[in-house]
């Protein structure tokens, strides 16, 4: 636990000594606040909810979270850096979990920035903070699926623009498995039962039960286990790409 | 002495390329062991293997009677390494990188501030603790990843060219670092700079195309030179012709070679038979015949002339011909 607490630390630390921390946070920002204010109209709509602002959450994600996983392996490889920090005493699986974590935490901080989004709904109206507080929760849980699967991606090339590339690609198929384009690609070819658990893939449909404030255990299930999936693949991959 | 390293038998394996095949060597305590060999020989996978960053594809590796693939963590503590080209991480400075490794190695507060005050002021570094790594200089930067490496103060410390691109001075520096390490530690330092083995280690393993090749101290490696004990004359021009037909007639004389000649002065080497010593039969001859000489000096053999022997036959390479060492040596 302490070993992945350390590399977590420094992995975050990495984060805010370059400028992509704040060019991140910066942008994330301003395009969750434009979307909400332009394209939700949310002043408009005359509903003190967070609704909309939620709504835009996994399209943010789809470009902005590969943006902050991209590096985790990526560059760790291009600068033989990883040499060194799998030389040390630390297990491949406890760097796999601090740098998911460092990187979640980091999403959570960008995301937790949102706050005078729920400041100025609580002053304009009276909403129901529990519901916002799980659709909250729901988007940290989404980012965290995001992450894990850009830093799958991430561990498989050296370049940082194409694991970029291939894991906004990636999300893109996980989070819209439950569209009809994706379902009806798979349904011409794969019986139906397959086609349903693609579907139950869908980032896009956990997401919108727990925006809508309703907390499922099997939505957080859904994302934990993503996760958790997606990690192990990462740490087979670094294992396997050693020496390469 | 207790062997601290133990290696035997070991492959590995990149599909169809053999990068190290069936290596075996063992190190005691105290020694510095040169690691040489042409780029690409297996010097660095065979490095990589044993701080555990690759698995090997068949035999085994003991450091302190530890196997590498069952106790990776025990072993990475016991181990200092500097990875070819001292990969670091540019964003942190100095001071955090080492901090974070001294963190990671689990050492206390004690000796923490301990390794770190001997880290830096062994390798002079206190000038750019809190400059980020990626602005520093080569030698700086090869500095801090030797910093970070001794900063537990491992049992074994495997540095991978270490004074590739420096300086002579931070070559000598790096090197007198390594010289006070040696007695206390097991070194191992892999290098194509010939003149560092002879200068800081006690053994030397050659190793070409996976497969080592030699393993002696570095002076009866020198000793196995076609040069060894060849007796090198400096005398006047005039003098040349006579002391050639002389040193040609006598016992234990291969050959003469003239290795200069300028207008005044010619540079003659009488070649020993197997690297016996002739210097005693040479003197004796000149001091009787009269034969005016200027300077006179045993050729102990260079590595460069063994590597070469060595490591071209392995690699399928033209063998060095007798024009090529003269030329070299001229």
């Amino acid at each position: 636990m302490l070993n992945i607490w350390i590399v977590s630390r420094r992995e975050l630390a990495a984060y805010f000594t370059s400028p992509l921390a704040y060019v991140f946070i910066v942008i994330f920002l301003a395009l969750a606040g434009g979307l909400t204010f332009f394209f939700g109209q949310w002043l408009e709509r005359g509903q003190a909810d967070l609704q909309v602002f939620f709504l835009y959450h996994p399209y943010l994600y789809l470009f902005l979270i590969p943006a902050v996983g991209m590096r985790l392996w990526a560059e760790e490889r291009k600068s033989g850096t990883i040499e060194f920090l799998l030389t040390l005493p630390v297990t491949t699986g406890q760097i796999v979990i601090g740098k998911f974590l460092a990187a979640w935490i980091f999403a959570g901080i960008a995301l937790a920035l949102t706050f005078p989004m729920w400041v100025t709904v609580n002053m304009l109206g009276q909403p129901d903070n529990g519901i916002i507080l799980a659709a909250y929760i729901g988007s940290w849980l989404m980012a965290g699926g995001f992450l894990a699967l850009s830093a799958c991606i991430s561990a498989l090339t050296k370049n940082q623009v194409i694991a970029f590339v291939l894991a906004s690609a990636l999300c893109f198929v996980f989070m819209m498995s439950g569209v009809e384009i994706i379902q009806s690609f798979f349904r011409a070819w794969t019986p139906q039962a397959f086609v349903e658990s693609v579907a139950e893939l869908s980032f896009l449909t956990h997401f919108n039960d727990v925006s809508q404030g309703v907390i499922d255990i099997r939505d957080v299930v859904f994302f934990l286990s993503v996760i958790g999936v997606a990690l192990f693949a990462n740490a087979a991959i670094v294992e396997a790409k050693k020496g390469v | 002495m207790t062997t601290l390293l133990d290696i035997k038998g070991l492959t590995k394996t990149y599909g169809p390329i053999t990068a190290v095949d069936d290596v075996s060597f063992s190190v005691d305590q105290g020694e510095v062991l040169g690691f040489i060999g042409p780029n690409g020989s297996g010097k660095s996978t065979t490095m990589k293997i044993v701080t555990g960053f690759l698995s090997p594809t068949s035999g085994a590796v003991e450091v302190d009677g530890l196997d590498v693939t069952r106790h990776p963590l025990e072993i990475k503590r016991k181990i200092g390494y500097l990875p070819e080209g001292a990969p670091l991480y540019g964003d942190m400075t100095p001071m955090a990188l080492m901090k974070f490794v001294c963190k990671v190695r689990r050492l206390s507060a004690e000796q923490t501030r301990r390794g770190m005050d001997y880290a830096i002021e062994k390798l002079h570094i206190e000038n750019v603790l809190y400059q980020p790594i990626e602005t520093l200089s080569k030698g700086y930067k090869r500095r801090v990843g030797l910093a970070q490496a001794i900063v537990h103060e491992p049992d074994l410390l495997i540095l991978d060219e270490p004074t590739d691109g420096l300086d002579p001075n931070q070559k000598h520096e790096v090197r007198e670092l390594l010289k006070e390490m040696a007695g206390k530690k097991v070194v191992i330092i892999s290098t194509h700079i010939l003149e560092e083995v002879e200068a800081v280690c006690s053994r030397a393993i050659v190793i070409a195309k996976g497969r080592l090749v030699a393993d002696q101290d570095p002076l009866s490696l020198q000793a196995r030179s076609r040069f060894h004990n060849a007796v090198g004359l400096r005398l006047p021009v005039d003098q040349a012709e006579a002391c050639v037909g002389l040193l040609q007639s006598l016992n234990g004389v291969q050959q003469v070679r003239t290795s200069t000649r300028t207008a005044s002065m010619v540079e003659l080497l009488a070649v020993a038979i197997d690297g016996s010593e002739i210097l005693e039969t040479v003197h004796s001859a000149i001091d009787e015949k009269g034969i005016r000489v200027d300077e006179i000096f045993v050729e102990r053999g260079r590595l460069e002339d063994v590597f070469r022997d060595l490591t071209f036959e392995v690699e399928g390479l033209k063998q060095s011909t007798d024009d090529d060492l003269e030329a070299d040596h001229a």
